[in-house]
């Protein structure tokens, strides 16, 4: 493969990298193809943008290309989508050769710049949605699309020619030097996982992207990994769309709260316990709560369904003084999906010790949901007062998930003692 | 030793806590929406609003000024890890 730039539209270049021989991207995804790392330049009658640059170890190769169709003292304009090191490795060298070049970046990368350059010292330009930047009849319009997959993530929109350079947006690990979709090898199971493992924590956040996106004219999509998307470009925008839906209709009323209860038990008395959370929820009017063996099922559809519910508990039994092995898979397989805010819960038997319970809310907490009912803890066999105290629990919960708890005043000191010991 | 009264407005709940209490010391075990990232001042993900008796709360730091300002926070705003409340009255909810 030469060195050449590409052209994908009238004076618009690929400038990018290809990396065949990646396997594992940022240590989450595996690709089997390796990857390209895409960088374009736009020259327009007055100044000359460049949109991205590669991996650092890539800097030859993207300099190589850039050479060929701009000179370093035309440059203008430097656009980062996205700062992660992937994209931005050859930027302090870029910036070296062009010091005439202004850095167009969002809003919210203006502290990972300085970060990634080590330097409080930088002449940048923050812009957000709307704000744009003319190289002589050419205007690049900024879209700030925030958390697709960084906090700083934006799009950058080229006008005239309808092109929308869109970051990791509608781009995936999948490494061809043909570039464009229509030449390409066989790219969608690639687009699909890249969505899965990259954008699906931030389902919310492709939704308001879309929303941004889908207005504009869309003649080509130039993302920052993968095939150059020409042929049928806004199928790939519906695509999103489809994947940001909910997986499944769901069949309770809309307002209804969703509870699910995970449970795992040696000797029944962590089900007996989870039933009876089961039960009190229910009977709070607007609740609906599934209860689900995880002995009985896997870790991925389990994810699927937390990442529909409004509420999660874990019931656990205490081994060895810790919460069982596949409460912890489930719980360490949360990265694909957006946890923040819900409403989670602990409850378990246990024999001698008995630290499950505040060990699973520590990590629910560590996870951003919100822990607001104290767990139950039962010694062994529960009674019928202890498993009173366990529906009692459960309509806590139901209460809280449904915004009907009791306004109280407590001291600071009661939220330091020891979980809930249900006394029999 | 002096008090003060900080209400959760997202989940009804009025803690009593001594004065110099940060924010982070409690809103989590108390189980109100306020989120951690790095729990010491440079995230801002623990950004909340204080809906009433800022004159309550501690001066902003000067950590965390710069970060509020970095991230266009408004006056209303602070860093639930970094912020203290003082005295009295107190009234939070996150974002």
């Amino acid at each position: 493969m030469s060195e050449a730039p590409v052209s994908i539209a009238p004076d618009v270049f690929w400038i990018g990298a290809l990396d065949p021989q990646l396997r594992v991207f940022d240590v989450i995804l595996r690709t089997a193809n390796g990857t390209t790392y895409n960088a374009y330049c736009v020259r327009g009658e007055t100044g000359v943008a460049v949109i991205d640059t590669v991996k650092a170890e890539y800097a030859d190769t993207f300099f190589e290309r850039l050479e060929q169709v701009a000179r370093y003292d035309e440059i203008t304009v430097i656009v980062l989508n996205h700062l992660e090191p992937d994209h931005t490795g050859a930027l302090p060298e870029l910036m070296r050769r062009a010091p005439r070049a202004r850095l167009y970046i969002s809003v919210k990368a203006q502290t990972m710049l300085k970060g990634l350059l080590k330097s409080e010292d930088l002449a940048y330009t923050p812009v957000d949605t709307g704000d744009t930047v003319n190289l002589g009849g050419r205007t690049l319009t900024f879209l700030n699309t925030p958390f697709l997959h960084w906090p700083d993530t934006q799009c950058t929109y080229l006008n005239e020619e309808a092109l929308l350079f869109s970051g990791d947006v509608f781009g995936c690990h999948f490494c061809d030097g043909r570039l464009f979709n229509d030449r390409v090898g066989d790219f969608r199971f690639s687009f699909e996982y890249y969505y899965q493992h990259i954008m699906r924590p931030f389902r919310e956040h492709v939704r308001a992207g879309l929303d941004l996106i889908e207005p504009l004219r869309l003649d080509l999509i130039a993302p920052a990994h993968g095939p150059i998307l020409r042929d049928a470009p806004r199928s790939y925008v519906q695509r999103y769309r489809q994947l940001a839906a909910p997986l499944l209709h769901n069949e309770a009323s809309d307002r209804a709260k969703t509870l699910v209860i995970f449970y795992i038990s040696s000797y029944g008395n962590t089900a007996r316990m989870a039933q009876a959370v089961r039960d009190g929820a229910e009977e709070i009017d607007g609740v609906r709560a599934s209860l689900y063996d995880l002995q009985g099922g896997e870790v991925t559809p389990f994810v699927d369904l937390i990442e529909e519910a409004d509420g999660i508990v874990f019931g656990s039994p205490t081994i060895n003084g810790d919460a069982v092995k596949p409460i912890w898979d489930l719980l360490s397989s949360l990265a694909v999906v957006s946890v923040k805010d819900k409403l989670g819960a602990a409850f378990g038997s246990y024999g001698w010790t008995g630290e499950a319970v505040s060990m699973l809310e520590d990590r629910l907490r560590g996870l951003k949901l919100r822990v607001p009912v104290t767990g139950v803890r039962v010694k062994l066999i529960p009674t019928e007062e202890e498993l009173d105290q366990c529906r009692l629990f459960g309509r806590q919960l139901g209460k809280h998930l449904t915004g009907r708890n009791a306004r109280r005043v407590i001291d600071m000191s009661e939220l330091f003692k020891e979980p809930h010991h249900a006394q029999g | 030793m002096p008090k003060a009264n900080v209400t959760f407005e997202d989940i009804g709940v009025t803690v009593t806590v001594p004065a110099g209490t940060r924010l982070i010391e409690i809103s989590e075990k108390v189980g109100a929406g306020i989120t951690y990232g790095c729990r010491e001042g440079e995230c801002a993900t623990c950004m909340m609003k204080i809906v009433s008796g800022m004159e309550n709360m501690s001066e902003r730091s000067v950590l965390e000024d710069k970060v509020l300002q970095e991230n266009m926070a408004s006056r209303k705003h602070r860093l639930a890890c970094q912020a203290q409340v003082l005295g009295g009255e107190v009234v939070v909810r996150p974002g």
